[in-house]
């Protein structure tokens, strides 16, 4: 499969067209779906149509970005009927039926920009879980050996993406549901600065969390899907006046005098040894390309995930109060007698999945009277000292110099087996301990493949995560090309 | 963890506040998922946050987003009864409230 770049270049140069692309994407995508199940729709004529749009407007004398380049994007996004059918079901139940009257703002802008949406990717339903296996539509596979998860909740986007079925795939990461399963399928996955991404069009979770980022076979093609979807949306209450990101043109410019700092992992837990190996491989690359490398430590991990296990589930019982049967989705058939009051609770007990009511219950709990102090509140302390450990280690303390990165793993080990970890969930959580702290400080954070565990055709991708200061992704993604760079 | 145990019945409290209906299977796999994670907050237990002031919002939204407080587009009364699962325009249908369907 081409990059980005090298479509985009061919459709706007008319050495290719759309068309062609956009078919040769679709019958990638169905050679791959039988064993993966990464899509939950696929839009066979609808991409094509779209293809011969872009087509056209390139006959008209339009140079597009994104020309041509096939897109799949995470059902958790909006897509609204007029070229796609609508449908954004969240992977749920609930919303099975539910077809969205507009387009998300990111989707949107790559639209404009030229990319074609070959179709809605499986997640982890609302977004909750690390694997994809809460997906009421049954588990995604992960493209590198399918008994195992690609993780999540982008799992399907990852998944297509790592399958080699699309160059982009949009997914959204709350707590690190884009970097954990892009460590896990060997591709590149960005979290953007919060604010930094409209979440207009995006089904919210826990609102102070979520960014849509995207997923890609390299960092360039990353870039340039993060290039054209960023930037204010007055439809956001939360996006961010800044310039626009322009990152593409010195993304091989190594960052001058750069200095990395390297947390290596939570005392007391071990990492899967090719973790801890992958870290190293790519501190020793950026050494190598003149980086100043130190150790550093950010404390609070481990009480970050207990934060962001407070903060997150109060946020998502809150949004999804709206899912009531009542204005959209679900609606549960009555018996004779049953009110109003019946009719809220088994449309939404029949209509969510266990991890969704899990994480519900967990958040009417921790919000409710003589419990909020102790946790809610308290988390919320927690985080704003999580922030300040990321700011001390970009500040700079003592002798040790400011660093542009931290570099650290992206989860403790790679993929784990389907059904290892339903019946824990505990166990699926921890998966998260590396990621949560970035979304909490409303870092960005990128996630590059580093290397693998174990060898020959039964090896497994292994990443590495770099997070940097706010809206610096220009910086994080140039790390993230020496990264690249460094392992050849 | 004993002390995190939560009795059935707390439980089914909290389905209620939450409006999940629940079966009796699902209120026993809760009470001890929902218990065993808030073990996991017993970490934040005798963190000394004392020192910690601000917003919750400090440091996370870019104060740059903050906007005028003015109204804006919405969606059109025709395209959101479209998405309701019992549209009678201009009203939406519920169950009866009042007399024998009452209980909200």
């Amino acid at each position: 499969m081409k990059g980005a770049a090298e479509i985009a270049s061919a459709v706007n140069g008319r050495t290719a067209s759309a068309v062609e692309v956009t078919r040769a994407a679709l019958e990638r995508l169905r050679a791959a779906e039988g064993r993966a199940h990464a899509f939950l729709q696929v839009f066979e004529s609808e991409a094509v149509a779209a293809a011969a749009a872009v087509d056209a407007r390139i006959a008209a004398g339009e140079r597009l970005p994104l020309a041509g380049v096939p897109v799949a994007v995470k059902d958790n996004i909006c897509i609204g009927p007029e070229l796609y059918g609508g449908r954004t079901t969240c992977a749920s139940k609930f919303l099975e039926h539910y077809e969205s009257p507009f387009t998300a703002t990111a989707v949107q802008r790559l639209i404009d920009a030229g990319a074609v949406i070959v179709g809605k990717t499986n997640m982890d339903e609302f977004g909750m879980g690390s694997s994809t296996e809460h997906s009421t539509f049954g588990p995604t596979r992960n493209p590198w050996d399918e008994t195992r998860v690609p993780g999540g909740s982008s799992g399907g986007s990852a998944a297509c993406v790592g399958a080699g079925v699309v160059p982009i795939a949009l997914g959204s990461d709350t707590g690190g549901s884009i970097r954990q399963p892009a460590a896990h399928c060997g591709v590149v996955g960005v979290k953007p600065t919060y604010g930094r991404v409209s979440r207009l069009g995006l089904v919210a979770f826990a609102s102070s969390l979520d960014q849509i980022g995207p997923l890609a076979g390299s960092v360039a093609d990353a870039a340039a899907a993060l290039e054209v979807m960023c930037g204010h949306d007055a439809g956001d209450a939360t996006s961010a006046r800044r310039a626009p990101l322009r990152m593409l043109a010195d993304l091989d410019t190594p960052v001058e005098g750069l200095v990395v700092g390297v947390m290596r992992g939570v005392k007391g837990s071990a990492n899967h040894p090719a973790v801890d190996a992958a870290v190293q491989s790519a501190a020793d690359g950026l050494r190598a390309q003149g980086a100043t490398v130190v150790e550093v430590e950010l404390g609070l991990l481990e009480e970050a995930i207990a934060a962001y296990y407070i903060i997150a589930p109060a946020e998502a019982s809150s949004n999804l109060a709206r899912f009531d049967g009542v204005r959209f989705g679900r609606r549960a058939e009555l018996k004779a007698g049953e009110g109003l009051e019946a009719m809220y609770c088994r449309s939404r007990g029949e209509g969510f999945g266990p991890e969704v009511k899990r994480r519900i219950m967990l958040g009417t709990h921790v919000l409710s009277s003589g419990y909020y102090e102790a946790y809610y509140a308290t988390a919320l302390k927690v985080r704003l000292k999580v922030r300040e450990g990321f700011e001390a280690v970009f500040r700079g303390e003592g002798a040790r110099p400011g660093c542009h990165v931290i570099l650290m793993p992206a989860t403790p080990g790679p993929a784990f087996k389907i059904g290892e970890k339903t019946t824990d969930p505990m166990a699926m959580y921890l998966e998260d301990v590396y990621t949560v702290s970035v979304n909490l400080a409303g870092l960005p954070g990128v996630v590059v493949p580093g290397g693998f565990a174990g060898e020959g055709a039964g090896r497994l991708p292994v990443g590495v995560q770099l997070v940097g200061r706010a809206f610096e992704e220009g910086a994080l993604l140039r790390v993230g090309r020496m990264v690249e760079r460094g392992r050849g | 963890m004993a002390e995190h145990q939560l009795t059935e019945e707390y439980v089914r409290r909290v389905a209620h506040l939450s409006r999940l209906a629940l079966s009796d299977a699902e209120v026993a796999a809760l009470r001890g998922e929902v218990s065993g994670v808030l073990g996991l907050f017993e970490r934040l237990r005798g963190l000394d946050v004392s020192g910690v002031e601000g917003l919750p919002r400090d440091g996370v939204v870019d104060r740059s987003a903050l906007a005028d407080d003015v109204p804006g587009p919405v969606l059109g009364v025709d395209v959101l009864m479209r998405m309701a699962p019992d549209a009678q325009p201009p009203f939406i249908g519920v169950p009866k409230v009042l007399g024998d369907g009452g209980g909200a």
